[in-house]
């Protein structure tokens, strides 16, 4: 067998699934989370790129159902359920939901990050989906890239060793 | 609100604002360094969240950066942008330490860092005061807050406000350079302005069709 395996890239308050051989990746995470739900055995996963807590903050007329946590997260299980994942096997890693800038105004959507990460953690709990390993916190961005084929999140910070989780 | 599109004649407004105020904070930098120091004809685009981080060079690259939240009656947020190169450069030429490093030195330099937010101050400083005087808009920036990271890391703080209203950003940016050596420098401002503050900007020069 000679298959090559693709890097699928996800933006910014964007959303896509994948299955082994291909990895995903999505990078420069700051404030935003990158969540990671996957089924080991069937190796498919899908990486949500979330970058706003909530869609009751949503001012606009066209929801962008990628951007916020409790959008992505029911649409991100639904897209997996969709592609033969099965519901009961599902589990999630998660990095990001840094403080890029340690603001004196204690204006909140300056902490974004930590409640991105609530708010991630929130939906995946209704979905009872553990959550296997995360990396978040702190005031480094993260790239992350996760592989179905081993379940593994490699993270990259700046100036720091790669390391998986 | 969505502004996917702007009248040319809002372009040429936002345009000249990034050209004042750059102009004046090239001149001040100029100063500073006693450098000469060109600016480029900003360029005034509107810009899905993940082009804003190829605008300088993608979302994975290191960059440095000094943010300032605008307060008054048009927020927004300014950066002041550079590779980790330029502001070596910029903290060498201040500080007369030939052999800095930003990331090789055992500990952070302190001074340094406070070299660079001082560059930032100074600069952000004279981009505001010009904006402010051009449109009779108070605008106060904040202190500066450094940031050295993945640029999709450290311009995310900017689009928050945005992100809650819009999918497009409006950025106006303005390159600065300096060719007189061969550590060519080159910086960027981004002038993110939040999402209400564009009606404001526009109605002070005098532009109503701006819905």
């Amino acid at each position: 067998m000679n298959e090559t395996s693709l890097v699928v890239k996800v933006g910014i308050a964007d959303l896509k699934v994948v299955k082994a051989p291909d990895l995903i990746r999505t990078s420069g995470l700051g404030s935003c989370v990158g969540v990671i739900v996957y089924d080991p055995s069937k190796k498919i996963a899908g990486l949500s790129h979330v970058l706003l807590p909530d869609s009751a903050l949503a001012k606009q007329a066209k929801l962008n159902v990628y951007k916020y946590a409790d959008t992505a997260i029911p649409y991100l299980v639904n897209s997996l359920l969709e592609k033969g994942a099965r519901k009961y096997a599902l589990k999630a890693k998660m990095a990001g939901g840094a403080q890029m800038f340690q603001f004196s105004s204690g204006s909140d959507i300056m902490r974004i990050g930590p409640r991105n990460v609530e708010a991630v953690e929130k939906q995946l709990a209704e979905f009872r989906i553990p959550v296997i390993a995360s990396d978040v916190g702190g005031n480094a961005g993260r790239t992350i890239e996760f592989d179905p084929e081993t379940s593994q999140l490699k993270i990259r910070k700046v100036n720091k060793e790669e390391f998986y989780i | 609100m969505e502004f996917l599109q702007l009248t040319t004649m809002q372009k040429d407004v936002l345009r000249e604002i990034g050209n004042i105020g750059a102009g004046n904070a090239a001149t001040s930098l100029s100063t500073l360094l006693n450098k000469k120091i060109e600016m480029k004809v900003p360029s005034v685009s509107i810009v899905g969240f993940d082009e804003i981080m190829e605008l300088t060079g993608g979302s994975e690259e290191t960059i440095v950066c000094l943010l300032f939240r605008i307060q008054g009656e048009a927020p927004g947020t300014v950066y002041l942008i550079f590779t980790i190169e330029e502001a070596e450069y910029f903290v060498k030429e201040l500080t007369n330490d030939p052999d800095f490093s930003l990331f090789h030195s055992e500990q952070e330099n302190e001074m340094a860092l406070s070299a660079l937010q001082e560059i930032g101050n100074i600069v952000t400083g004279s981009y505001l005061t010009a904006l402010s005087d051009f449109t009779k808009i108070n605008m106060q920036p904040s202190v500066p807050y450094l940031g050295i990271d993945m640029a999709g890391a450290v311009l995310t703080v900017g689009l928050l406000e945005l992100s809650q209203v819009s999918d497009y950003a409006i950025v106006i940016d303005t390159e600065i350079s300096h060719d007189g050596t061969e550590e060519g420098i080159q910086g960027n401002f981004f002038l993110l302005p939040d999402p209400e503050s564009f009606a404001k900007i526009f109605s002070a020069l005098g532009i109503n069709d701006y819905e």
